[in-house]
């Protein structure tokens, strides 16, 4: 238990209180709801629980894991753990107190920079839940902005992403989201042209796309633009260290998953929900946003502000009801993008990319296996194989302890035999060499 | 236009009516209860607004309040200059800080007040 | 606030210097496949700093900062409780940090188990049948909720738009409805703060879908009736929604389920101690009734024969809110506090918590005069004293000088119904003599805005900024470098 009040310190309050009894106080409670019967085991000593929580952890088997499709195993820097570990920063809240939250306030104002020069957008808010949420407010904005039904997705988007935003469009069962199929891998450009039309609010794609290749996000934005629909990317933050943005190609909305700047994965989250967009879309922003300011003598600081979108504010009319975000996991990604800083991050993803390409390149040497796709990729490809994904991947993991990648076959029947392999900055050339063998082995 | 001029609703607009069209905006009295007004939300030119409906949202930095067409028509012209400078609304509620003008659609105007109604109403209304 | 540290508001990138770097790979022979044309053509404009540089920028900006670690922090509504560390240091197990969420179940057992114990225990707490952690905020939480109450009315055919909230409610609570595409009905509550019965049964009719409730108020008083509201919601066909954000107050003292609703949210990180990390992450899970348990959302862990693994096998439900599971992480640090706690622990929280509030209101209700006169629970809601109001000084005065006590201020202007509302809510983990010194500082704070109001209107005088221009901030918004 953490309570701080002696038995002789209650006493005392309860005489200031001006009762003899803490009953007297929630007497206000019909009795038959008080003190019931609580069926849970005894409590656990601090000891108790550090056992009993390594003993947990390892249930988890740990094994060498070439899965990504949208969240990596990154190297989270010893710097920003320290950093994150913070009490000042891990046990405050919200920053409704500006002038005792400048700390806060001033990161969340670097990590919203930090995004803007990622994806080269405009404006970018304080964080939200993870990529897909934020892919799915994206979506709700331009459907508010448009005022239009019909909704264009790339077949080249986590289809995870897709489920999200349509279970976030639950309200209204007008909406028709039509899929933009791939072609060689990426997305049918030509299908994009033919299938906008007047009644379209916004094309949303997704880059590097769910396979791991490298989409012409630049002609696909234009080719929207000539229909005058609204336009959505998904980037991966972290590859934009690297890969052209969708700033640079004229996006309105740009989202991503922030997990891949240094958070753990960690089964599922805390991850980061990167939004931004043009300046002209500030408005339709869910979530908080952080400005500069001055005080009362002039002095540079940082307040919550734009704040009327808000749903303390605007209650049933706001935007979104987003309240708590992910602040912890911003500011880890602005420490993440201090750390390696412009070089520094172009480096590892240069190191992503060549290492999958040497995976590429060594895997295909496995008799009957082949890539599926010739495009570029950046740090996953899809390896097609002789036999089924599915059992392939059990059987490595459980005869080598190798996670040899995601089984794809949730994509389709010409997908039950592919896999999508991941290779991250923690993985060398001898992890690919195992990789390699252990598949040889169960195949 | 002088306040004493205008026409008021309740909910605190005024309105001048010139033959089929209006202008609209908020009252003085309502620009200083709001406070200091840091963005207006405009209404699109060509929208249909009905009387009494929200036609427009004006901001300040804690509250955010919803304008009311006075009288149904079509949004003919706004006041983009509030864009940039919102501050009009506070500076001048009439003269500069006009929010839209209306193509009137429906000449009914019975339940406006004039400006000696429309003080006292405010008055009563400040606790 | 930090005498021994000059205060320096510098930004990272003002302290960039070309060609510093606080993290180094060693490349392997670089052979890309990326074509030039599909390559970034500006470098992005992020700070170059060495790792000493970094570590001592973003630590002199923790200094800038209250918090629970080093500030009483009562922020009605927000339970700032104490985060134990042992949460914080077993949820960093790399078994568990380094699992991927598309990891196959049987790789996935430890996190697995954890998260079906965990949701049987808060049920067990609850009195609730079902449960789904996936929701990562309590805010996510409210929408899932109200997502499996518009199922479950279009799978029994029933149209219904509209969503009961209370005028005292959480802003998240009519956002939450109109986002789910519900019309809310404003309820007004009646002079003591309370639900009114003879408001409600007027307000509920055959399109009411769901009343939201939150219990406690946010007034911090305990429906007397929730009882009869559930029941006359339930003769109407309409379902009972619990805001669980006051939970602090009733844990392991009352169960929600008992009274009669049909789903609640929770915020781990209020009652069950995670911590805020400056506005989030948190973790919002969902508990229900049998009756929603075909709608929660998918995939959900079930267990047989003694393993845990995710099925997707719920035909009616709602779908997927998220692209993985949950704030794992932080379900992991309510874990380790759920073992912390048994029954009787649990109870102590509740009574410690509305003894702390009790004592503060108590203690300042004949300066500060309290909305209501009865018990509170968790929190109290104070208001300024109407010479004080005369004389010019506002709730925001009195909030901005406490700053200078060097205590975090109340949650102010909230509920939305009491004028210049002073909230708050000291939770369990204060001791007296914090409550004291605040109590103190609180008399004092009077004492000087009798004598010297100008005191009040421009504090803070010892925080690192004066008050803050936001007018400026909304008209001209800088919100990048």
């Amino acid at each position: 238990m953490y309570i701080s009040n002696t038995e002789q310190e209650k006493k005392e309050m309860l005489e200031k209180i001006g009762v003899s009894s803490f009953a007297e106080i929630i007497s206000c409670v019909p009795r038959e709801f008080l003190n019931p019967e609580v069926n849970l085991p005894k409590a656990l000593s601090e000891i108790e629980i550090s056992k009993r929580m390594r003993e947990l952890s390892g249930k988890n088997r740990r094994i060498l894991s070439f899965v990504g499709a949208g969240v990596y195993d990154r190297y989270t820097p010893a710097a920003m753990k320290a950093i994150l570990s913070r009490g000042e920063f891990l046990t405050a809240y919200t920053p409704y107190q500006p002038e005792a939250s400048q700390g806060i306030l001033q990161t969340i104002y670097e990590y919203q920079s930090s995004m803007c020069a990622l994806y080269e957008m405009d404006c970018s808010n304080a964080s939200m839940y993870d990529g897909s949420t934020s892919f799915a407010e994206a979506v709700k904005a331009c459907l508010r902005i448009s005022g239009k039904k019909k909704i264009l997705y790339s077949a080249g988007i986590n289809p995870r992403y897709i489920e999200t935003a349509k279970t976030y469009l639950a309200e209204d069962k007008q909406y028709i989201f039509e899929e933009i199929p791939l072609k060689d891998g990426i997305t049918d450009i030509k299908s994009l042209s033919e299938k906008a039309d007047g009644e379209t609010a916004c094309f949303l794609v997704s880059n590097p796309n769910y396979l791991g290749i490298i989409e012409d996000i630049e002609s696909l934005n234009k080719a929207a633009k000539e229909k005058g629909i609204l336009t959505v990317c998904s980037a991966d933050p972290f590859a934009l260290g690297a890969l052209k943005t969708p700033g640079y190609c004229g996006f309105d909305f740009a989202v991503g998953e922030g997990q891949s700047l240094g958070l753990p994965m960690s089964y599922g989250g805390p991850y980061l929900g990167i939004f931004t967009c043009k300046k002209e879309h500030v408005r339709q922003m869910p979530g908080r946003i952080c400005g500069m300011t001055k005080d009362k003598d002039g002095k540079r600081g940082f307040v919550l502000t734009l704040q009327a979108r808000e749903q303390h504010i605007r209650r049933d009319k706001a935007a979104s009801n987003i309240c708590s975000n992910q602040a912890l996991c911003a500011l880890g990604a602005a420490i993440y993008c201090a750390l390696l800083g412009p070089k520094g991050l172009k480096e590892a993803c240069m190191i992503n990319n060549s290492l999958a390409v040497k995976a590429s390149i060594e895997l295909s040497k496995i008799k009957g296996a082949k890539l599926k796709y010739s495009k570029p990729f950046f740090n996953e490809f899809v390896l097609d194989l002789p036999v089924r994904s599915l059992e392939l991947r059990r059987k490595v993991s459980e005869k080598f302890s190798i996670d040899p990648g995601l089984d794809l076959g949730h994509l389709g029947k010409e997908f039950e035999n592919s896999l999508l392999i991941c290779l991250t900055e923690n993985k060398n050339e001898s992890d690919i060499e195992n990789l390699k063998k252990a598949i040889e082995a169960c195949i | 236009m002088k306040p004493e001029e205008l026409k008021y609703t309740k909910t605190h607009e005024w309105i001048k009516i010139d033959g089929d069209t209006a202008v609209i905006g908020v009252s003085d009295h309502a620009q200083h209860q709001m406070g200091d007004i840091v963005f207006v939300d405009l209404p699109k030119v060509g929208d249909r607004k009905e009387k009494g409906k929200q036609a427009c949202v004006v901001e300040s930095v804690k509250s955010a309040f919803d304008i009311y067409a006075p009288v149904s028509g079509e949004i003919i012209e706004v006041n983009s200059k509030l864009s940039d400078e919102p501050a009009l609304v506070n500076q001048s509620p009439v003269e500069n800080g006009w929010l839209f003008k209306m193509k009137i659609s429906n000449p009914d105007t019975s339940d406006l007040m004039d400006w000696n109604a429309y003080s006292e109403f405010a008055k009563n209304e400040v606790h | 606030m930090n005498d021994i540290m000059k205060f320096d508001n510098e930004l990272s990138i003002e302290k960039s210097r070309p060609s510093k770097r606080g993290l180094h790979f060693n490349c392997p022979a670089c052979q890309t496949n990326i074509p030039a044309s599909h390559l970034r053509k500006n470098e992005p404009k992020l700070p170059e700093l060495s790792e000493f540089d970094a570590v001592r920028h973003f630590t002199r900006l923790s200094k800038y900062n209250f918090s629970v670690d080093t500030h009483f922090y009562p922020l009605g509504s927000c339970t700032m409780k104490y985060n134990p560390r042992i949460n914080e240091e077993v949820s960093a197990l790399e078994g568990f940090t380094s699992l991927h969420p598309m990891a196959m179940d049987e790789n996935a057992q430890g996190t697995l188990e954890i998260i079906y114990d965990a949701q049987e225990r808060l049920c067990r707490l609850c009195g609730m049948d079902d449960a789904t952690l996936w929701p990562v905020a309590g805010a996510h939480g409210e929408y899932t909720g109200i997502l499996l109450a518009k199922k479950y009315f279009s799978v029994r055919g029933e149209e219904r738009d509209e969503i009961i909230v209370p005028d005292s409610a959480h802003g998240t609570n009519p956002a939450t409805a109109s986002m789910a595409g519900f019309k809310t009905v404003n309820l007004q509550s009646n002079a003591q703060g309370l639900l009114d019965l003879e408001n409600l049964r007027k307000s509920l009719n055959p399109k009411t879908a769901v009343i939201m409730m939150t219990v406690p108020n946010t007034l911090g008083i305990f429906e007397k009736n929730i009882k009869a509201i559930c029941d006359m919601a339930h003769q109407n066909g309409t379902l009972v929604y619990m805001d669980g954000a006051n939970l602090n107050a009733l844990i392991g003292i009352i169960k929600p389920g008992d009274f009669g609703i049909d789903m609640m949210h929770l915020n781990l990180h209020k009652t069950f101690s995670t911590p805020h990390g400056g506005g989030g992450p948190g973790a919002g899970g969902i508990l229900v009734k049998k009756i929603l348990s075909p709608y929660l959302p998918k995939p959900k862990v079930e267990k047989k024969d003694g393993k845990y693994f995710l099925s997707d096998d719920i035909p009616h439900s709602i779908g997927r809110i998220k692209a993985h599971f949950g704030n794992t992480q932080v379900l992991l640090r309510a874990y380790a506090y759920l073992l912390k706690h048994g029954p009787e622990e649990f109870a102590q929280i509740a009574e410690n918590a509305i003894l702390n509030a009790n004592y503060v209101k108590a203690s300042l209700e004949k300066i500060f005069p309290p909305y209501s006169s009865q018990y509170c629970m968790h929190e109290c809601v104070l208001t300024p004293p109407e010479e004080l109001l005369k004389n010019g000084i506002r709730t925001l005065d009195i909030a901005k000088r406490l700053l200078d006590y060097g205590f975090h201020a109340p949650t102010i202007y909230f509920p939305l119904i009491v004028h210049e509302a002073i909230m708050i809510e000291p939770t369990e983990t204060e001791s007296k003599e914090t409550l004291d010194a605040f109590i103190a500082a609180m008399k004092k704070i009077k004492e000087e805005a009798d004598k010297d109001p100008e005191i009040l209107k421009n504090a803070p005088h010892t925080m690192p900024v004066k008050r803050l221009d936001e007018v400026l901030a909304a008209r001209q918004p800088n919100i990048k470098w």
